[in-house]
């Protein structure tokens, strides 16, 4: 991003002018505004940029925040597609700021930017993660083995490790929880999330509670509740397959009763 | 900031005084039935499994059952205009139908109460109304249920 100008007069962050072809696009973001300190209404508020589209949205959003309105505010740590901090509604479908390039939504008409569904908002696009990683946390994430620990590492092999692969990616950016219409109206629900997390150790050879954990998830708030409507896979950013983790823990549930 | 949609108040200078401060601030809107560390833990019965495998099994002979019944009721032979008392009679006389429509009936009733019985607990965000809602729903199917039984079984054909 370019050095940010100062000598703004009509609040429009122009960039340095004298280049032939600019690559710089005015777009317009509508953002949903929310302060409980200030009031209890939500707004959405426009704001209009110049921006490479060749940025990303946390770009324009960290370009607002730092020359037109410190007030906005949202969440971001690395910025790089790995902390899973910035996920948001963007023209309406749950992804990261920092992977969704601004020139791949159409930046023609107004890009709208709230914050994830399903979820307490906090303030503009912070929102309450609390349930979110409850539901994390009651399906055990964690290596539960019996007997003494070994001295060395525990060997797995390339088809063992191979087998929870996909899972293994998550993030915790909550885009697929909050995607969810299930999780939407029934927060008791765990979610797609919590879901993948516990199909990561269910399906790991080294693991010794996957019947744990199925049992908790095979409980009214479990993976019955899913409705495969793929809503998850079509946002989890890093593109794991989601709607199939759950149906694999369905399956491994149904053919471990059976 | 440079324009604003509809809505002039912009957030940070409401007209008049502000019910809400940084000491006071707005109710925030909580989901329904958030999860907290109080949820009840696994009750450990395969209910839930059962339920969900009745749906896809029930669905699949629903499938021939239902359009086998609209085909007889309402194309083969004449369609729907030979239906009267002595038709149905006729078929009940036969313990095949009595046995396919006994089962139709079973398998319909429980797969459509069992998918209201998702629907509430899916939208009734209240614990009373979704107790009560499903009261109803389990009322309303097992009486359905008993009656078609009772009358498949104890049909008379000679009745006046």
């Amino acid at each position: 991003m370019a050095t940010p100008t100062l000598d703004k007069t009509d609040g429009t962050a122009k960039p340095e002018a004298g280049f032939a072809d600019s690559p710089f696009i005015t777009a317009t973001f509508r953002i949903r505004r929310f302060n409980p300190e200030v009031s209890d209404e939500v707004q959405w508020q426009d704001f209009q940029i110049e921006i490479d589209p060749k940025e990303r949205v946390l770009d324009a959003l960290h370009k607002i925040k730092w020359e037109l309105d410190g007030t906005l505010t949202f969440r971001r740590s690395c910025a790089h597609g790995i902390c899973g901090s910035d996920a948001m509604r963007i023209n309406g479908k749950n992804r990261l700021a920092c992977k969704t390039l601004i020139k791949d939504i159409n930046p023609d008409k107004p890009i709208t930017v709230e914050a994830i569904k399903g979820l307490t908002v906090l303030k503009d696009l912070v929102v309450d993660m609390d349930p979110f990683f409850q539901a994390y946390r009651d399906v055990m994430p964690f290596l539960v083995t019996k007997g003494n620990e070994p001295t060395r590492e525990r060997l797995q092999s390339a088809e063992d490790r191979e087998r929870f692969d996909d899972t293994t990616k998550c993030i915790l950016c909550a885009a697929c929880t909050s995607s969810c219409p299930v999780f939407w109206n029934d927060g008791q629900y765990f979610g797609p999330a919590a879901i993948v997390n516990a199909h990561r150790f269910i399906f790991d050879s080294r693991d010794e509670a996957g019947e744990q954990r199925l049992e908790i998830l095979n409980d009214r708030d479990g993976v019955w509740r899913c409705r495969t409507t793929f809503n998850c896979t079509d946002a989890c950013p890093r593109g794991i397959e989601v709607t199939k983790a759950i149906q694999e823990v369905k399956r491994a549930l149904i053919t471990r009763r059976f | 900031m440079s324009s604003e949609t509809s809505s002039a108040a912009a957030i940070g200078d409401v007209e008049g005084v502000s019910l809400y401060d940084v000491d006071h601030p707005a109710p925030v809107i909580e989901p329904p039935r958030k999860r907290t560390g109080k949820t009840p833990k696994a009750s450990r019965t395969n209910f839930e499994m059962y339920a969900w495998l009745f749906m896809r099994l029930s669905g699949i002979v629903l499938v021939v059952l239902v359009i086998g019944h609209l085909l007889i009721q309402l194309v083969l032979d004449g369609g729907v205009s030979k239906i009267g008392f002595a038709f149905v009679a006729g078929r009940w006389a036969s313990p095949f139908w009595q046995v396919w429509d006994l089962t139709m009936l079973w398998l319909a009733m429980l797969h459509g109460a069992n998918g209201l019985r998702t629907v509430i607990n899916d939208y009734a965000e209240r614990d009373n109304t979704r107790f009560w809602l499903k009261m109803l729903l389990y009322t309303a199917t097992v009486f359905t249920v008993l009656l078609g039984t009772l009358v498949i079984f104890t049909f008379d054909p000679n009745i006046r």
